[in-house]
């Protein structure tokens, strides 16, 4: 079968070692996670060799940097067919894959082996100090280095979007993309004051995960319900503008549950939680998106498993970034929960609902069309590939609700007592041994599903074969 | 969704609803930059303190420790570590002799690494965290344990 019946245009091709090294990253972030885990309850596990610091660096570090290859893996992908022409430089995008990929192994191996302040010192963080800030650690050469591989692939598409034929799809996508680029540019600035500092951080943080990301998830999401469902591009792009809509009027304001406690003015108490209240609404718009355009399909796609990631995503990020958020959002509450495991619960399912996933939804949708293997993989693949579908999903559940019941009892302890009854940080830890035990065997559970997921890829090789699905022919246009 | 609400009508919602909340986040911003120096004490942030907070990233302090709530959670919270251990009479004692005594090494005990600060960079790190928990943070922590 040639690869031309597959999917539209050759240059689409460039998105499978974006997906491929994605993929190797969030192993490596798993493992990451593990040690963490375990270091939560063996306090000195693998100490000095690898401190708890350094371990969580890599683990948040790889999570960030495997979503953005699956980003760019996914925008390489679709861009090309919704601008319904050639990517403007296959070459170019080739080339960026092995510099982000040589930065991103070159900052892991300087974080794993060589001590945080000296790598600081050999970067030049005393020229430019940017470094020591949580999900910015990143050397300034590294930061540099994101900053070029996201021009230079900005360029990429948006020439190809410029050229090619514009639909919200790729439109939204771009907006998405500009915006994640634009607002990483305040990681180069670190005030002297503390708070200001702060407050500019989450301009980086928050406007992405909260904001512009929000975007980029539902543009992909549009697009592989387009692919799956045929339903109707109109209809589709519809509840593509009110999804993203919503979660910019929500979101923007919404930065303000952020600012409650780090010397911000009074009146974000307020922006920060009617804001923030709103911000479930474009995760639970999504969950209704979903699952009417799958139940309003036209056609049967064989790519069952591209389905269930498609609601899945949708699901999980509006339990984990809506529902999750929602419960310690409203500063009454943030005054307890701030800074506790409550916030560790929410971010895990929150990054693996709303991001993790939509590029595993995306990956099994692409995927098997970039390997030649066929609109689907077999049937067995699929399988295999569910496997580690409910395996993974249902564990980060489980490490979710561990986390929860550990934040709650952290609360009740440290928290709500008045000071001289309230129990330290550390002796509040030793109470919660249990929930964190619970978490790490829900951590294994994370991995076996991930072990899964990827023997999926293999096994659709194997039975490729005997067992290879027939394409549709509409599927091409 | 109904036909009479069209693609187009959700594409605008779109664009000018971000447009306007962008401008309202710009406009909060503004008033925030206005209350910044007089909620923080900007007139007390010395060349010491900034050297702290210098040392406080380099050694990536927030790999284990939340700062006004953020960072990890592994450590205790050190917005107001002045106030608990010390405060203006004794904290300038304490945490340079608590840097120093680390690693314990209790077993199974979680450990701070040894960072090898100088007495400048102690006292510089001390000042930086004195100045912070001076912040007016709207009353948070709850209680002394942070």
């Amino acid at each position: 079968m040639s690869s031309q019946t597959l999917f539209k245009f050759e240059s689409q091709k460039v998105a499978k070692p974006y997906f491929v090294f994605a993929l190797m990253l969030f192993v490596g972030q798993i493992l990451f996670g593990l040690i963490m885990g375990l270091q939560y309850i063996i306090g000195d596990f693998l100490f000095p060799l690898l401190p708890f610091n350094v371990a969580r660096m890599v683990h948040t570090n790889l999570l960030i940097v495997w979503l953005l290859f699956g980003f760019m893996g996914a925008a390489y992908y679709l861009i090309p067919e919704e601008a319904d022409r050639e990517l403007h430089s296959p070459k170019l995008a080739i080339l960026m894959f092995w510099v982000f990929a040589a930065a991103g192994v070159l900052t892991i191996l300087g974080y794993l082996f060589v001590p945080y302040a000296t790598l600081a010192e050999m970067t030049g963080n005393n020229i430019l100090a940017t470094m020591g800030r949580e999900f910015l650690e990143q050397p300034l050469p590294t930061k540099v280095g994101i900053v070029v591989v996201a021009l230079a692939f900005l360029y990429n598409v948006g020439m190809t979007v410029l050229k090619g034929r514009k639909t919200a799809v790729n439109v939204v996508l771009m907006t998405g993309l500009i915006g994640l680029a634009l607002l990483f540019l305040f990681a180069f600035y670190n005030p002297e004051n503390l708070s200001r500092d702060k407050y500019y951080w989450w301009y980086v943080v928050h406007l992405w995960v909260e904001g512009v990301w929000e975007l980029i998830m539902a543009s992909i999401l549009a697009y592989v319900l387009i692919k799956i469902t045929g339903v109707d591009r109109e209809v589709v792009e519809k509840w593509l503008y009110v999804i993203v809509a919503l979660a910019l009027i929500s979101g923007i304001l919404g930065t303000g549950h952020h600012y409650f406690w780090i010397g911000a003015p009074g009146v974000w108490l307020w922006v920060g939680s009617i804001f923030s209240t709103l911000e479930p609404l474009p995760f639970f718009v999504m969950v209704l998106f979903a699952f009417n355009m799958i139940n309003r399909r036209r056609r049967e796609h064989p790519n069952k498993a591209a389905a269930m990631w498609a609601m899945g995503t949708a699901v999980m990020a509006f339990l984990g970034a809506g529902v999750w958020g929602f419960l310690h959002t409203l500063a009454p509450v943030n005054y307890y929960t701030h800074g506790a495991q409550i916030t560790a619960a929410h971010g895990h399912m929150a990054f693996y609902g709303a991001y993790a996933m939509i590029v595993m939804c995306i990956i099994s949708y692409a995927m098997p069309k970039l390997r030649g293997i066929g609109e689907a993989p077999s049937n067995k693949a699929q399988i295999m590939e569910l496997w580690g579908f409910w395996l993974m999903t249902i564990s980060m559940v489980f490490i979710t609700l561990f986390l929860t019941g550990a934040g709650v009892v952290e609360v009740w302890l440290r928290r709500l007592p008045e000071s001289g009854a309230a129990m330290s940080f550390m002796d509040t830890q030793d109470q919660l041994m249990l929930f964190y035990w619970l978490r790490l065997i829900s951590g294994v559970g994370f991995l076996i599903g991930l072990i899964c997921y990827l023997l999926s890829f293999k096994k659709s090789l194997q039975t490729a074969a005997d067992d290879r699905p027939v394409p549709l022919p509409a599927e091409t246009a | 969704m109904s036909e009479t609400f069209t693609k187009g009508m959700a594409r605008n919602i779109y664009y000018g609803g971000s447009l306007f909340f962008i401008l309202v986040f710009l406009a909060l911003a503004y008033h925030t930059e206005k209350t910044i120096p007089e909620r923080t004490n900007a007139d007390q942030l010395t060349e010491a303190v900034i050297r702290g907070k210098h040392i406080y990233e380099s050694n990536n302090c927030s790999g284990c420790h939340s700062l006004l709530g953020e960072g990890a959670y592994f450590a205790p919270e050190l917005g107001n570590v002045f106030h608990r251990r010390g405060g203006e009479a004794g904290f300038k004692y304490f945490l340079p002799a608590w840097m120093k005594a680390q690693p314990t090494g209790v077993p199974g005990r979680r450990q701070m690494p040894q960072f090898n600060l100088t007495d400048q960079q102690l006292s510089d790190l001390t000042e930086f965290l004195e100045w912070t928990a001076k912040i007016n943070t709207n009353d948070w922590p709850p209680n002394i344990e942070g």
